[in-house]
């Protein structure tokens, strides 16, 4: 078995990887159809692509399952698809796929020029619907997208959160839920930039530690942190420091150590007594998003990575005495989100760090705790707006929401990059 | 519930020093007979010293009984005194939101703690600080923090050993009442203390 990492660079956001002959405009949708997936499992494997393409936000999905539709779609077999009837309805492009042995063969078809834009066959190593089989066709699809939107999806990869005090991993589709923690409440879950670890707190005799838990294996072990508070732990770009907060008995303050070797402690953060807490790195891992309460309540600040030039991010509201915490930089390092209390209840901001306008992404219910996708569109955020906390993932361009968590009291989530695909 | 006790144990003495007095009064001598017989003499002198020797019983036993009650009265206050002392010792003290500011109430709590602290040497203290679930879930946990410190900062500032206290916090994830209101969230804003060591044998202040 050969480990590929399949990683596409988060913040690429260019058109540049516009294959298809569609010309892809952000806030339209073209319409893809989907055809019946040929071979041993093809259904599943539709059905995988068809929703994960749809979760994108990028396309309208439009999948005809009948024989009917199917000879309209391909023609008569071997011969192409029937283009001008596509193009009559609207669709934009066509996607075929077939089973092979080891793999999946992916035709899309540009309806607009009448011709095949990408062919490829992707290896699926795994057995059909283990865990790794399903994030391979995730992958597919992402790369679909890729093709048609010129932005990579964010269908591979999996979001860890907190439900009855443990820490879960679900994939991004809601499905092979899983726990990964036992024993006394766990918080605060990061990923490890490349997926290959995660970072929690954990409520231990004398104080709040770090963990850290190596994803294949399970092995997780304890931070050497000091005794006290140590919580919201948060791993720096090149995957090598850890960022976290630690309190005694003067205020909480954001320190930086490594993450693997033994090496000292840096206290990067001058609280003099306040609470300082949820590091956020900016993509280039130059910079930090945090929340402070070093002005009497807590806000979004912002500081290079070493502690200088600390700034207030969210301005301050005369008469009000806000609340906004939880910070996210966004994959494209231009946006930070975080919650902000609105009439008494937390709701999802975003703020502009060029010009600094804000903008609410939420108004439904109390809406906490942001994290963003890999594709810099979608992000995961907890919501009470069904009656119990839950994930819901929120896409910020149109507003639209899907509820990715069914069962009560989730929350604390974070998204991970683009995850490695096993292949043979 | 004390003061009941005590008027039934009174009660009760009264009834038994009756029943002693009653037996004293049935021993006049028997009356002198034409014809003594000399076993009725003796068998009248047996149920003389009977009578005597029976009486003394009851006034032995009504004595012990009262001596008992009135231990075990003493002890029961006694485990009373150590029960309200661990009380006041363990007694939460409350916040305004976002605030680790001691309110007059919450120092007179902690002002209530010390001659306890200080009567009690080996005794140490664990304070958790605690929030109410309106803030980040995050955010809290510092906020908790802060709250123990405030309330360790008091005592220690006031002569209790630093050593003897440790803080710890649990943000807003063990609310002492679930509710999404004021009345459930002023009594999550707090800090509870517990005893970690030499509780067993507290003693009250003087």
């Amino acid at each position: 078995m050969l480990l590929t990492a399949t990683l596409a660079p988060a913040q690429d956001t260019t058109r540049k990887g516009v294959r298809i002959g569609l010309t892809y405009q952000p806030g339209t949708k073209p319409v893809v159809v989907v055809l019946p997936v040929t071979g041993a499992g093809g259904d599943s494997v539709a059905a995988i692509l068809s929703r994960d393409l749809d979760f994108s936000d990028r396309v309208e999905v439009v999948t005809p399952t009948s024989a009917v539709a199917f000879d309209a779609a391909r023609g008569k077999a071997g011969r192409a698809p029937n283009y001008g009837l596509w193009k009559t309805l609207g669709g934009a492009a066509v996607v075929e796929g077939s089973v092979t042995a080891g793999g999946v063969l992916i035709v899309v078809h540009d309806v607009g020029q009448s011709r095949i834009a990408e062919t490829r066959n992707f290896p699926l190593g795994a057995a059909p619907m283990s865990g790794e089989w399903r994030m391979a066709l995730h992958g597919i699809s992402d790369e679909i997208v890729r093709w048609i939107s010129g932005t990579r999806g964010s269908a591979q990869s999996r979001i860890l959160y907190v439900r009855d005090k443990q820490i879960h991993v679900i994939d991004s589709d809601g499905a092979a839920d899983r726990v990964l923690t036992q024993g006394s409440t766990s918080l605060s879950p990061a990923w490890h930039p490349r997926g290959r670890y995660i970072a929690f707190s954990k409520f231990g005799d004398r104080g709040t530690e770090i963990h850290i838990t190596d994803v294949a294996t399970g092995s997780t072990r304890r931070l050497a942190t000091a005794a006290g508070l140590n919580i919201t732990p948060e791993w720096s770009p090149d995957g090598q420091s850890i960022v976290y907060a630690h309190g005694a008995e003067s205020g909480t303050d954001l320190v930086m150590v490594s993450a693997f070797d033994a090496g000292p402690v840096r206290k990067i953060t001058v609280g003099r007594g306040t609470d300082n807490t949820s590091p956020s790195f900016s993509p280039d891992g130059r910079r930090l998003a945090f929340t402070s309460g070093r002005s009497g309540h807590p806000e979004i600040y912002v500081m290079d990575a070493d502690g200088a030039n600390a700034d207030l991010l969210t301005p301050f509201q005369f008469g009000e005495a806000s609340y906004r915490s939880g910070p996210s930089w966004s994959p494209d390092g231009r946006r930070v989100a975080f919650q902000s209390r609105i009439d008494g209840r937390f709701q999802i901001v975003t703020i502009n760090l060029r010009d600094r306008g804000m903008q609410q992404l939420t108004s439904e219910g109390s809406n906490e705790d942001p994290s963003w996708a890999p594709d810099g569109r979608h992000m995961i955020i907890t919501s009470n707006r069904s009656g119990s906390k839950q994930l819901w993932v929120l896409d910020v361009e149109t507003g639209r929401t899907r509820q990715l968590t069914r069962m009560g009291g989730a929350r604390l989530a974070a998204w991970s990059s683009t995850l490695p695909t096993v292949v043979p | 519930m004390l003061r009941r006790a005590r008027v039934g144990f009174a009660l009760a003495t009264a009834i038994l020093l009756t029943a002693a007095g009653a037996c004293r009064k049935k021993e006049p001598p028997p009356p002198p007979a034409p014809e003594i017989n000399q076993d009725s003499v003796v068998a009248a002198e047996r149920a003389r010293a009977d009578s005597v020797t029976r009486a003394d019983a009851a006034r032995r036993d009504s004595l012990a009984r009262a001596q008992a009650a009135a231990s075990a009265e003493s002890s029961a206050r006694e485990a009373a005194r150590v029960a309200e002392v661990r009380s006041t010792l363990t007694a939460p003290v409350y916040f305004d939101y976002d605030s680790d500011g001691l309110s007059d109430e919450t120092r007179a709590a902690l002002d209530a703690k010390i001659p306890i602290l200080n009567a009690n040497q080996s005794v140490r203290l664990r304070i958790a600080g605690h929030a109410d679930d309106r803030g980040s879930d995050e955010h809290n946990l510092a906020l908790g923090q802060r709250r123990a410190a405030a309330a360790k900062r008091y005592l220690t500032q006031r002569g209790v050993a630093e050593s003897r206290i440790e803080i710890i916090s649990y943000g807003e994830e063990r609310p002492a009442m679930e509710g999404t209101d004021e009345s459930a969230w002023s009594q999550n804003r707090r800090d509870e203390f517990e005893i970690t060591a030499g509780g067993d044998r507290l003693t009250p202040p003087s």
